[in-house]
Formats: structure tokens, sequence, C-alpha cells
């Protein structure tokens, strides 16, 4: 009996410690595999930010080093295009200008729906992610006779916000509806109407600083879509930061001042982002 | 008179002693008023344009202008630079997934990848044709592609940049949600790693990575701004000579090219994002 018993512990072990080399085994080809292909993907989405970002610092000479495209940001002029600072000036005003229409759009029609007229939450969901699925060189061929009329009014670019707004709208409304299912907006705005606030009380002074990290999140996703955008305002014939680029690299293909002027763009878009990922981690690790 | 004003009141008791109040809904008025001038009306205007001759009489004849040869051309040179870039993509962002998704659920390597992959999956424009002309094109860091210019293999390249950061974010989700127990269970049962993902892995995957691979041809098929970067001279695919067609009129006869190519674009767009719908909902079922 005990030698049975014996037996058999000496067989659970023995099978128990094999698997457990198998699992060790297995783990070590998958690290190995991990380290593999974080290694060439990284280099394949690094090398050509380098690339750039050596180009930005050419010199006068090939191969020399010097600062001049950094500080070309702010001074570059090419004959027959505006300047690269004002497409920069305009560029940030749109960010700023579509992400507040956005807001004030999008913020008071969801919770709105979401109290008061549930019924219609579906439509405005499929209205929202619609400009996902049209894309903007659709929409460019038929917003050009609308544009015309806008032109009668203003001729500036920072008409385009109108449209913005719109290739904004999905990704808002992703991050406006996450943060408003977190929240109890009818307990809320209950609680608050009873005491007698008016409706836009409820939503500018209760509701909307209770989805601060959602409209932040909304804020900057917006933002950093009209830093990229290009397709809309150079079918329409404005002059953004993208498109400016595009007609430098038109005029002097290999000006360095285009890649200084990228890189710089991209890392601010990437501050943006990373402040988004900060936010949106620590809103997890306070629920 | 007096049976009507008895119904009136009692229809509405919950109402007794207020003011009649303006429905609800009117509320929501702004937003649609806004969605249907910028976004519902541009595309109702590519719509019928495409569907009118330029004298502006109904000519449904156009729709047969899709099967013109040079049409076609272009629509075929977008077929082939979104399936190379979709499936190159789909398959290189899958395996990358899946390194993510096997390593550490709270590690730093994971959350750096899926936050440079929010970034990167954006980075489409004129920037990252630059970024690519400096590293393979002619004046390249790297080495000078001979095939740089070549259609479509210098430009799917430059597609996956943002493809595989796209697909990663996507499939990522499916790829969490393949449950440890699954792979034990079949290791119970006597299975390979081979015959794991050939039974298990790979039949549980396939309606997420199917899905995402449509998503991500729909993505390239509206990127404009990076081949317009790469090759301006030459028009390779439906967008770039939607941008032609805008700047000049030429080409087709008594059609509106350049709205007839977009409504052409929106059919395609329809068919493919209604399969990823189909395929998101197929994948669904096990992914909670």
């Amino acid at each position: 009996m005990a030698a049975v018993t014996a037996l058999n512990e000496s067989a659970t072990a023995a099978s128990a410690g094999r698997t457990r080399g198998m699992q060790a085994g297995r783990r070590r080809r998958l690290n190995v595999f991990r380290y593999v292909v974080f290694t060439v993907f990284g280099l394949f989405f690094l090398v050509p930010l380098l690339a750039m970002l050596r180009f930005s610092l050419e010199g006068a000479t090939l191969g020399t080093w010097s600062l001049t495209a950094w500080r070309q940001i702010a001074s570059y002029q090419n004959s027959g295009i505006p300047p690269l600072l004002s497409s920069i000036e305009i560029t940030l005003e749109l960010a700023v200008i579509t992400s507040v229409v956005v807001l004030v759009l999008l913020v008071p029609t969801m919770v709105w729906v979401r109290l008061r007229v549930q019924w219609l939450a579906r439509t405005i969901e499929f209205l929202c992610l619609l400009p996902l699925t049209i894309p903007a060189i659709v929409l460019v061929v038929g917003l050009g006779e609308i544009y015309n009329k806008i032109r009668h009014f203003s001729l500036s670019a920072l008409m385009l916000f109108w449209v913005y707004v719109i290739l904004a709208l999905p990704y808002a409304y992703r991050a406006l509806a996450a943060g408003l299912t977190a929240i109890d907006v009818t307990t809320l705005s209950e609680a608050a109407r009873s005491l007698g606030a008016s409706w836009f009380t409820v939503i500018v002074r209760v509701i909307a600083p209770n989805m601060r990290a959602a409209i932040l999140n909304a804020l900057l996703l917006t933002a950093a879509l009209v830093l990229g955008e290009f397709t809309i305002a150079y079918l329409l014939l404005y002059t953004n930061l993208q498109v400016e680029l595009y007609s430098i690299s038109r005029t002097t293909p290999n000006a360095s001042v285009l890649f200084s002027a990228s890189l710089a763009a991209l890392l601010f878009a990437f501050v943006l982002l990373l402040i988004l990922a900060y936010a949106g981690r620590r809103r997890r690790g306070r629920g | 008179m007096d049976v009507v004003t008895t119904t009136k009141t009692g229809a509405r008791p919950s109402w007794a002693g207020r003011r009649p109040p303006t429905p609800a809904w009117v509320g929501t008025v702004p937003f649609f008023a806004y969605v249907g001038v910028f976004l519902l009306w541009p595309t109702g205007i590519v719509v019928v344009d495409a569907l009118k001759n330029p004298n502006g009489a109904w000519a449904f004849s156009n729709i047969s202008e899709l099967g013109n040869p040079l049409v076609r051309g272009y629509f075929i040179g977008s077929l082939k630079l979104c399936l190379l870039s979709s499936v190159t993509g789909a398959v290189l962002g899958a395996i990358l997934a899946y390194a993510v998704a096997s390593g550490d659920p709270d590690g730093t390597v994971r959350r750096l990848y899926i936050a440079v992959s929010g970034v990167l999956a954006q980075f489409g424009g004129v920037t990252l044709a630059f970024a690519f002309l400096v590293t393979i094109g002619p004046v390249g860091l790297l080495f000078h592609a001979s095939w740089y210019f070549d259609f479509p293999w210098g430009i799917g390249l430059i597609y996956t940049y943002f493809q595989i950061p796209l697909m990663v974010l996507v499939f990522l989700p499916a790829v969490d949600g393949l449950k440890v127990q699954w792979r034990e269970a079949s290791e119970n049962l006597g299975a390979s790693a081979w015959q794991y993902w050939r039974y298990v892995g790979a039949p549980l995957l396939a309606p997420a990575f199917l899905g995402a691979t449509l998503l991500l041809f729909a993505n390239a098929l509206s990127a404009f701004a990076t081949i317009e970067a790469w090759e301006s001279q030459i028009a390779y695919i439906v967008p770039q000579q939607i941008s032609t067609a805008l700047s000049s009129e030429v080409g087709l006869s008594n059609v509106n090219v350049a709205d007839l190519l977009a409504l052409g674009m929106v059919i395609l767009v329809a068919i493919v994002m209604t399969g990823y719908a189909l395929l998101q909902r197929r994948a669904a079922r096990w992914l909670r």
C-alpha cells in the first residue's frame, strides 16, 4: 500500500516536472520569438524617423551637422507660397476651433439624447460614425459647392473647421460615449434638476465636469486629426501645415526644413497622444 | 365641443398645470442640422451629380462608365495597392499583436507598443512619404531601393508603416481573448503547438482577422496624402484621379468624372465595411 502510494506520488511528481519543463522550453522559445519580433518591428518603425532626424540636422554641405533647419521653421519662406509660420498658425488655430466646436456640438446633444430622447441614440451613433466610411476625398467632391457659398462670406482658411468637425465626429463620439457610460447621467441630472438647476446648468456644471477625462480625450484626438489633415485642405485650395509642406517639397524637394517641420509636427502630435494615454491610465487606476 | 375638451385634458393628465412642453427632440436639431449640411448634403451632391450629365439632365447610363477601361484602370490600381498593403499589414500586424499579447499585460513593452501604435496608425500624410524618401528613396540613408517609385511595391511598403500599427490596435483585443484554458485543454488532450493553432487558435481568430483586414483595406482605399506626396505626376489610384478631375475636367465626355469616381468609391467602401461589420459580429460571439 505504502509502495503504491510512493509510486503514485513519484509518478505525479515526474509528470509534473515534465510538463513544467516543457512549458519552460516553450516559454524560452516564445521569449526569443518576442524579442526578435520587437527588434525587427522596432527598427522598421524607428529607422524612417531617424533618417528624417538626420536630414533635418543636415548642414550646408553634405555630411555636416547643423541646427539651421530647426531655426528655419520660424522664418522659412518660399516664393509663391505663404510663409511656413503663417500656415503653422492657421493649423493650430484650426485645431483649437475644431475641438471647441466638436465639444459644443456633441456634448449637449449626447447628454440630451441619453436623458430625454433615447430613441434617437442609434441614429446619432450611426451619423457620428458615418464619416469613417465616407472617404475624405469623396466628401471633398460634394463640398465644392458648399465651400463656394462659404467663400462669399469669408476667404480665410479657418473656414475649414466646418468640415473638420465632421471628420472628428467619430473619434470624439467614441471618446465621449465611453465617458458617458462611466457615469450615472440620470441620477446626476435628476438630483440637479430637483435642486432647481436649468438644463444648461445640468450639462455644463454638473455632467461635463464629471466626464473631464473623456472630454480631454475628445479634444486631443480632434487636435491630432486636424494637425495631420491634408486631403480636404489641398483640394479646396486652402493652405494648412501639411499642404504647405507638400508645396515646399514640390519646389525644393530636399529642403531640410521639410524634415525639421515634419518632425516637429509629429512630436507635437505624439505629446498630445501621450497626454491622452497618461490621462486614460490614471482614470483606469482610479476606477 | 364639451366632449372634445374632456378628451384633450384626459389625454395628458401629467401636463396639467404646466405650460405645454416643446418636444424633447428639438434639443437635437443643431446636431442634425450640422451633420445634414456638412456630411449628408455633400454626399448627396456626389450621388446625384454622378447620375447627371454636365448639362444637369439625368443620365443613369453614367454608371456604365464605371466599366470604361480608363476608369477601371484606376480602380484596379486602387485594389492592387489596398490588397497588397492590407494583407501584408494584417499578417505582420497579427504577428506583432501576438508578440505583444503574449507578454506581461501590464508591462512597459505592451504599453509602449500600444501608445506608439496609436500615434503611428494616424501618421499617414505627406510626412510619411518624406520619411521613406530619405530612408530608401533616391536620397536614402539606408539604401537606394531601385523599386522605390514602382507601383504598387514602393508605395505598398510605405502604406504598411501605418497599416501594421492599425492592425495591432484592432486585432489585439481578439488575441487577448484567446483563453489560456483553451491552450491548456488542447495540451492535456495531447495536441502539439501546430495542432493547437490549426484546430483551435486559427478558427477562433479567423473572423476577427478577416474583419481587421477589411478595415485595413478601407483605410488604404481612402488614403490620399501619402501617395500624392510620393508621386504626384502619375495617377495610379482612384483618389489621385479624383483630384486630377477636380482641377481639370478632362477625360470622359458627358460625365462628371470626379463625382462618378467618388460614387464608385462610396459603393466599394460600403461593401467592404458591411463585410467588416458582419465579421465583427461573428467574432464578437466568443470575445466576451
